[in-house]
């Protein structure tokens, strides 16, 4: 998507939807840090709650396609509470046409993890398949959902996929699918991969059954590159590949349509269980923050900040008890305000 | 284990399906070992080829199902389904054909395939009837497909007694459901019920629910955390090829197939490998450990015991690996090391 055009002063609005559990404490450091820095961003906060019953939806999507960008914490959606309509999270996705999620999985210098030079991006299909919220109950005790496959918005990922191999210089697009039992549905995904790779004869295609990927990922995880997907194996290998680099708190994630743009952390988890203990890891969410600063073509901006925060993890380590360290959610933040100083200093000299 | 016949320690007669491919030589490899171990059961091969029945439609040969009906139990080479020749999977007939509906895949790390995860001890328990694979699927206008998950109340409940059965019999400690409700709110909302109201029958075993993407998230983490995990179809698929993929592979998880009436196929879940077929290079472990699960299955668990540990003796030798483990070892080489280590165990 195209970014919005900074503001008289060259300033950028940006929608902030702190969301629950450790969305809001890591949105706070979020703006200090961007303070610190000096980045021309001015937040416009809205308020989403897990509430079902309150309509700030609405308000909510109104106010992303104000400003054209949104950073977002999540909401957990209660599944026993009585079905109405589409998921909060995913309403957000789908009204605002939000059809690509983008998540680079790469091992970090300094994470012990169980394996290592893993660099995957995952593309998925963001808004139809299994989250369609089309079900219905014909007879009690027989319940029937429906997952929804079009060529339209499987051509439109394929594209996207191939086009951000191309532009980052990736070798591979694999497309995972389950085209052997769902023969028209996923059938349908895979021959649009099939068809729009053949635009692209300087990228490698292939592609691969779910099932077998799972297995692939936890056994050789280094054999894939850039990987496209419908939205429930998404979300499977989203989470697969975030745990394989260091886990929730370290995978940046963005939600990219063709008129706006949502960055959140890569698994979209709440931490309702972790939440104001200052432990959380403030990583994916602040590389999240740095993801949208490239868009918004402040790269200098997004250069300052991820480079403290890599520092931080894989120099200083400085490292949350999700990576094994001791350190606090604060320690971490400190010290990327540390660095980012030492940036700033070093620059003004 | 869940099925209505009691087991006395008379020969039993198994049904053996030796398959294609690999299939004879592993089974083969099997046959000698449960010799050796004087295993007191009898085996009773049976050809599963397709024929074309009455109505023109391709099936299993009547004297297959007879014979599966008559024993219960059964062991089972990897079939090759032949492409495109009008009948469906061989698998999914089998399936069908005995309301295989629950199927089980432990997953538990092996001394000798060195993978970067240790004491995993995993079961998972898929429900092996409808969801994702009911195979109703539309065309709704050009360019639109609607694929639809079936999820019931019977299908799920039962496949949730099945888990805790299990857990009981095998002394585990936790089940965990696992769903995405939180999309699916309807037919995982469903499946998580029926968990749920079978978990309070189970007040000694601990009931978690959990979602799918979490599930996945901490498994390639710290998979140890897991002991028993029951889920829709889809889910089951995915999540036990992820756990094989933990301690090794196809080539070393063993499977179940649970159905109605006590019946029972294990099998080996890897395929045909037509490229070293008849070369006396394959590697029976996966089979091996299945039948161990059948003798477990039918309360053999001294036999199942014996077994397991030379087989486990013999895996973890460097002497002793199949090709496809970067060894020089034969199928035959392999075989003979684990009979004459049943013998010395005795
Ligand atoms: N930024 C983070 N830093 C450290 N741990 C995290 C972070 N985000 C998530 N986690 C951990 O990852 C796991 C999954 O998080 P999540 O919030 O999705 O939990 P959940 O119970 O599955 O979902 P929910 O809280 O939405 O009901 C939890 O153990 C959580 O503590
Ligand atoms: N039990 C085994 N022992 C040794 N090698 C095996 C075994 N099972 C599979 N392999 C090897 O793993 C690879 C993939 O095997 P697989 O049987 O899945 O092949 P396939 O061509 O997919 O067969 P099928 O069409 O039956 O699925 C092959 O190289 C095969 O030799
Ligand atoms: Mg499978
Ligand atoms: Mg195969």
């Amino acid at each position: 998507g195209m970014p919005p055009p900074a503001q008289y002063g060259g300033r950028h609005t940006v929608t902030l939807i702190p969301g629950d559990g450790i969305g809001p404490e890591l949105m706070v450091h979020i703006k200090d840090i961007f303070r610190t820095t000096g980045v021309p961003v001015d937040f416009e906060e809205v308020c989403l709650s897990s509430d079902l019953g309150s309509d700030d939806i609405d308000y909510v999507i109104t106010a992303v396609k104000r400003n054209g960008v949104g950073l977002k914490g999540n909401v957990p959606t209660n599944h026993d509470e009585p079905h109405i309509g589409k998921p909060k999270n995913v309403k957000i996705r789908t009204e605002l046409d939000l059809f690509a999620s983008v998540l680079q999985c790469k091992s970090i210098p300094g994470v012990k993890t169980k394996h290592q030079d893993i660099d995957i991006v995952i593309i998925r299909e963001n808004t139809e398949g299994e989250y369609s919220s089309l079900e219905h109950e014909n007879v009690k005790g027989v319940v029937e959902s429906l997952k929804i496959i079009t060529a339209k918005k499987s051509n439109r990922i394929a594209r996207y996929a191939f086009e951000y191999a191309r532009a980052h210089n990736r070798k591979k697009v694999t497309a995972v699918h389950k085209a052997n039992i769902m023969k028209l549905g996923d059938g349908l995904f895979l021959r649009c991969c099939r068809e729009v790779s053949q635009d692209y004869p300087d990228i490698e295609f292939s592609d691969m059954i779910i099932d077998n990927c799972s297995m692939q990922m936890v056994s050789r995880p280094q054999q894939f590159d850039v990987m496209v997907m419908p939205n429930l194996y998404g979300n499977i290998l989203s989470n697969i590949g975030a745990g394989l680099v260091g886990g929730p708190g370290v995978v940046p994630g963005c939600n990219i349509g063709s008129d706006y743009a949502v960055f959140e952390s890569g698994t979209r988890n709440t931490g309702a269980s972790i939440a104001g203990k200052n432990i959380a890891n403030p990583t994916a969410m602040l590389l999240a923050s740095t993801l949208m600063l490239e868009h918004l073509n402040l790269h200098d901006y997004a250069k300052t900040i991820s480079d403290a925060i890599w520092k931080t993890i894989s120099q200083d380590k400085i490292h949350t008890p999700d990576l094994g360290g001791m350190a606090t959610t604060t320690d971490v933040v400190h010290n990327i305000m540390k660095e980012i100083q030492k940036t700033i200093g070093a620059a003004a000299i | 284990l869940a099925g209505r016949k009691s087991y006395s320690s008379e020969a039993r007669v198994i049904t053996l399906i030796p398959g294609d491919g690999i299939g004879p030589e592993i089974s083969a490899a099997v046959q000698q070992i449960f010799k050796a171990a004087e295993v007191p059961i009898e085996w009773e091969s049976v050809d599963v080829t397709p024929v074309k029945g009455p109505d023109g439609k391709f099936g299993i040969p009547s004297k297959a199902v007879e014979s599966m009906n008559k024993n219960c139990v059964g062991l089972k080479g990897p079939l090759a389904t032949p492409i495109g020749k009008g009948h469906m999977s061989l698998n999914l007939a089998l399936r069908k054909e005995f309301d295989l509906y629950a199927n089980v895949r432990p997953c538990k790390s092996i001394e000798g395939y060195k993978t970067p995860y240790e004491d995993v001890d995993i079961v998972t328990i898929r429900e092996n009837t409808e969801g994702e694979y009911s195979g109703i699927e539309h065309t709704i206008v050009e360019g639109v497909v609607q694929s639809i998950k079936l999820i019931t109340e019977p299908a799920s409940r039962r496949v949730a007694e099945f888990a805790f059965e299990y857990a009981r019999l095998n002394n585990r400690n936790t089940v965990t459901a696992v769903h995405k409700a939180n999309i699916m709110r309807m037919s995982d909302g469903l499946f998580l019920r029926c968990c749920r109201e079978v978990a309070e029958k189970y007040r000694g075993i601990k009931f978690n629910e959990m979602y799918l993407d979490t599930v996945c998230l901490q498994m390639v983490q710290d998979p140890t955390e897991y002991d028993v995990l029951v889920m829709p179809n889809l889910y089951g698929d995915i999540l036990s090829d992820l756990c094989a993929g933990l301690v090794g592979g196809l080539g070393v998880t063993p499977s179940g197939n649970i159905g109605a009436g006590g019946v029972a196929i294990f099998e080996s879940v890897h395929g045909t490998a037509p490229d070293i077929a008849g070369q006396d290079k394959a590697n029976p472990t996966a089979l091996l450990l299945s039948a161990v699960m059948m003798l477990r299955h039918m309360q053999f668990n001294d036999y199942a015991d014996r077994i397991e540990k030379a087989a486990m003796d013999v895996v973890k030798d460097p002497d002793y690996r199949t090709a496809d483990l970067g060894g020089k070892c034969t199928c035959t080489q392999f075989t003979n090391e684990i009979c004459r280590r049943v013998q010395l165990n005795d």
